[in-house]
């Protein structure tokens, strides 16, 4: 390939791209994300190829493998063009099928199709399906029209246009303008005006300085910027490239953690192509400006994400945070000037340069404009990526786009922010979702994790499962998150074995604040949000434990399991599944359950048939005294 | 170096551009708490003890002094109910840690008597992972033997296999060691 010298020449070989592509040509787009591809859609690619082969359609058809479409739980998805035909859940066994119906016969494979769980009606097309049908991807949307490896791909959807017209229309001044008339928040987890942040940057005294992106992702359950980056590189690239324009950066860095190795191919790959079309390098598109990019692959602890941490790992020492009283915008790696922002917040920006900050600020709240992506998880029918304008409600979120809640069971909390967010109660349904009223809420943006929680969650086991997440993750410099997250979990692991009195959950309170006030980095002041927020929200929970009663019937030292003599049938299924022996009774007999030898693994309440439903869990009150051994059972009524 | 004025405790201060509160105050006779801090060595911002309030912009922000630098104007207070909780609480960690030591006076100092977190049993001995022995060896010895290791509630003071020989004919780093922890690994090189 020669190099692009001009944008004349850009626009040639779009065109050129454009016109050898047919709109009507059938397109197969497989994706091939991580989570598709570890549900087996490399194979179904080449089972497809095959196919088309056998059917002798292979010229006439284009199997595109695609990045992340963000239904991951509904995976291998395979999506039909120009059509839009949704196949969820395809298997190898079922390619035959839709070439020889769909794709010769224009014919609809139904058992492929979506379901809607309440109505039980099957829905054909993608932007008619309520998981997508409710969201508005302006960042996410070309994922599914676009091979990540093909930089042709993305030139056929107007790919680096705005690279193109930001070096020839723009100053880097009224780049930094637009960015932040645009109001563009980083989508990293602080929400700070971006466009701020370019300015100081650009304004700082030294040379040369340095572009960063951040795709450490250590958030567990969050996987947005992985699917972007790898689903949708040249997306990233061109927000960079863009991005050091403003802020008179020649070099910038893509920190990519090493669990994530398809968007570290995808993005060497990616950056291999741009070079070659001379969109990256030297003298980009013969307007003088120079930038190059470079991949570092981090270790992957969570506390890596954050921005000082992450420029040490960079400059290769320990991964560790420091003070920033002195910004990093001013003094960041190898203290010279750098800018940092999430690969999301860079994602956004060849938007706002090609549709304009007026456009863009139009989406969104008063405060927070723009989309954001949410990773959507736990007890919720829909789970996956879903991108939503600032401002949508959880309701819509976690009931119109994520289906509500399975099993019938009753929506309990949601927690949003990844494991340092705050969990929000049913109250809060109907709040708009955005950085500044989350944070009012005591929980946060973070990453844009989302996960629901229904009524058999227990709030305390809950904050004491992310504040064990945290206190292993905390790097152990500063005393109040070290110490004082040690000492939480401690209590924490108190209350929840019913160990506990009033006092210690006074404590528990009075420490998780000065964690909050006086630990060094992000991570230590935000990691008593979990605890902080089910306090809040849910002081009853803790109260109960005190009493020694778990309401949610989770924690096991506050649970007993008993068989109601009125409902077994005798039938010994508990006895024989039982791992400790811990169930006595003669088949037609009532069985018993001995509390000394009896673990709470769940067994039991699992094994009993539906329709018998005589093991349950009690908390907060005695084991009925037992029956005598060798009672009848009693029958029941059907 | 530029001058600088701020007001530390209602108290007028000149000061030096690229020096830190801490600094400027202890010039000043005012003393902050601290178990991190040491004149030659770069600020490490750990123990936290050293919090002080500084209002800017008419916004009050809780920072360690001993990384702040000093600002034209800035005002702060070294003890009010904020700072003194903080102090209260880390003392209290600080005492499950160990019983003993510097945190010890500073405690009773705070009205800590006992602290109400649990005793961590310390299979060798105590430590509170200042890094003043880390750092002493790396910046003024410049030999890197004595490192941290692990990550968060396990990170531990260690010595570093092969280069802690010298350590032995060393132990230069003890002065600067509270806890007594720096001895103990050396004595147990033999
Ligand atoms: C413990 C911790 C982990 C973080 N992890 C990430 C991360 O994985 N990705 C990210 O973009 N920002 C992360 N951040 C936030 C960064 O420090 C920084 O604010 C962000 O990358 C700036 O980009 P933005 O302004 O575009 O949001 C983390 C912060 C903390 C305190």
């Amino acid at each position: 390939m020669t190099k692009l010298k001009s944008t004349s020449e850009l626009e040639k070989l779009r065109k050129k791209i454009i016109s050898e592509k047919d709109p009507k040509k059938r397109c197969i787009a497989v994706c091939s994300g991580t989570g598709c591809l570890a549900s087996g859609s490399k194979h179904l690619s080449e089972v497809f190829q095959e196919e088309l082969k056998k059917y002798k359609l292979s010229g006439k058809m284009e199997i595109r493998k695609t990045g992340c479409h963000g239904f991951c739980e509904k995976g291998p998805i395979v999506l039909i063009y120009p059509d839009e035909i949704c196949y969820l859940k395809v298997k190898a066994t079922d390619v035959s099928d839709i070439i020889s119906q769909t794709i010769k016969e224009g014919k609809i494979v139904d058992r492929l199709l979506y379901t809607d769980p309440n109505t039980g009606k099957k829905i054909a097309k993608e932007y008619e399906i309520p998981f997508y049908k409710n969201q508005n991807r302006l960042i996410f949307g070309n994922n599914s029209k676009i091979d990540p490896t093909s930089i042709e791909d993305y030139l056929a959807l107007g790919g680096y246009t705005a690279l193109a017209k930001t070096l020839f229309k723009f100053k880097p001044e009224q780049v930094i303008e637009e960015v932040k008339k645009a109001e563009l928040r980083g989508r990293g987890g602080g929400g700070f005006p971006a466009g701020k942040k370019w300015e100081s940057t650009r304004k700082a005294s030294g040379e040369p300085k340095y572009i960063i992106v951040n795709c450490d992702e250590g958030d567990p359950g969050a996987f947005m910027d992985r699917s972007l980056m790898e689903g949708n590189p040249h997306l990233v690239l061109e927000g960079l490239i863009i991005g050091g324009y403003a802020i008179g950066s020649h070099e910038g860095f893509i920190y990519v953690r090493q669990e994530y190795p398809l968007a570290v191919e995808n993005t060497e790959l990616a950056i291999k192509k741009a070079e070659e079309l001379g969109l990256l390098g030297k003298n980009i598109l013969g307007s003088g400006f120079d930038f190059t990019i470079s991949i570092h692959r981090g270790a992957g602890a969570f506390v890596s994400g954050e921005s000082s941490a992450l420029m040490s790992a960079i400059e290769g020492k320990v991964g560790e945070p420091r003070s920033k009283y002195v910004h990093t915008s001013a003094k960041g790696l190898w203290d010279k000037p750098s800018n940092l922002n999430n690969v999301e917040t860079f994602a956004n920006v060849p938007i706002i340069i090609n549709k304009g900050a007026e456009w863009f600020r139009k989406i969104g709240t008063e405060g927070s404009k723009g989309t954001k992506i949410f990773s959507l998880v736990g007890k919720v029918n829909n789970t996956g990526l879903v991108e939503v304008p600032m401002g949508t409600t959880l309701r819509q979120i976690i009931y119109d786009i994520g289906g509500g809640i399975p099993k019938e069971k009753k929506f309990k909390a949601v927690q949003t922010g990844g494991p340092s967010g705050g969990c929000l109660p049913e109250k809060f349904l109907d709040f708009p979702v955005d950085f500044d009223e989350l944070y009012k809420a005591g929980s946060m943006m973070g990453s844009g994790g989302m996960i629901v929680m229904d009524e058999d969650t227990c709030m305390v086991d809950l904050a004491k499962y992310f504040t064990n997440f945290l206190a292993d993750e905390s790097c152990g410099k500063c005393v109040p998150c070290r110490e004082g997250l040690r000492h939480m979990l401690k209590i924490l692991e108190d209350i929840t074995a019913g160990k506990a009195t009033k006092e210690h959950v006074a404590h528990l309170e009075e420490l998780s604040e000065v964690v909050r006030d006086a630990s060094l980095c992000a991570l230590g002041q935000s990691a008593p949000n979990p605890v902080l927020s089910t306090l809040r929200y849910f002081r009853d929970e803790y109260d109960a434990h005190i009493r020694g009663e778990c309401p949610a019937k989770v924690c096991k030292n506050l649970i007993a399991y008993y068989i109601d003599p009125e409902r077994c049938q005798g039938c010994g299924l508990c006895r024989k599944n039982c791992p400790t022996n811990a169930i006595r009774g003669e088949t037609k007999t009532v069985h018993v359950i001995n509390q000394e030898k009896c673990i709470k693994c769940n067994t039991c309440f699992d094994v009993c048939p539906k329709n018998f439903r005589a093991v349950s869990k009690l908390s907060g009150k005695p084991v009925p005294t037992l029956v005598n051994d060798g009672t009848p059972i009693k029958p029941l009524k059907r | 170096m530029k001058k600088v004025t701020l007001q530390i405790d209602e108290k007028k201060i000149d000061a030096e551009e690229g020096q830190t509160v801490f600094q400027a105050a202890k010039k000043a006779g005012i003393i902050i708490p601290n178990l991190c801090y040491h004149d030659n060595l770069e600020p490490f911002g750990a123990c936290r003890l050293c919090m002080v309030e500084i209002e800017k912009h008419n916004r009050k922000r809780l920072v360690a002094s001993c990384c702040y630098p000093v600002e034209e104007g800035l005002v702060v207070v070294t003890r009010n109910e904020k700072i003194d909780k903080i102090r209260r609480v880390l003392s209290e960690l600080l005492l499950a840690i160990s019983p003993s030591g510097t945190h010890a006076v500073l405690a009773k100092e705070y009205g800590v008597t006992e602290s109400r977190f649990e005793l961590e049993q310390n299979p060798d001995s105590p430590c509170n992972l200042c890094g003043l022995c880390v750092r002493y060896c790396k910046e003024i010895k410049k030999s890197n033997a004595v490192a941290f290791n692990g990550r968060g509630v396990n990170k531990k003071v260690a010595l570093v296999p092969g280069v802690s020989d010298q350590c032995l004919s060393c132990r230069q780093c003890f002065t600067v060691c509270d806890a007594g922890k720096i001895v103990y690994l050396v004595d147990n090189l033999l």
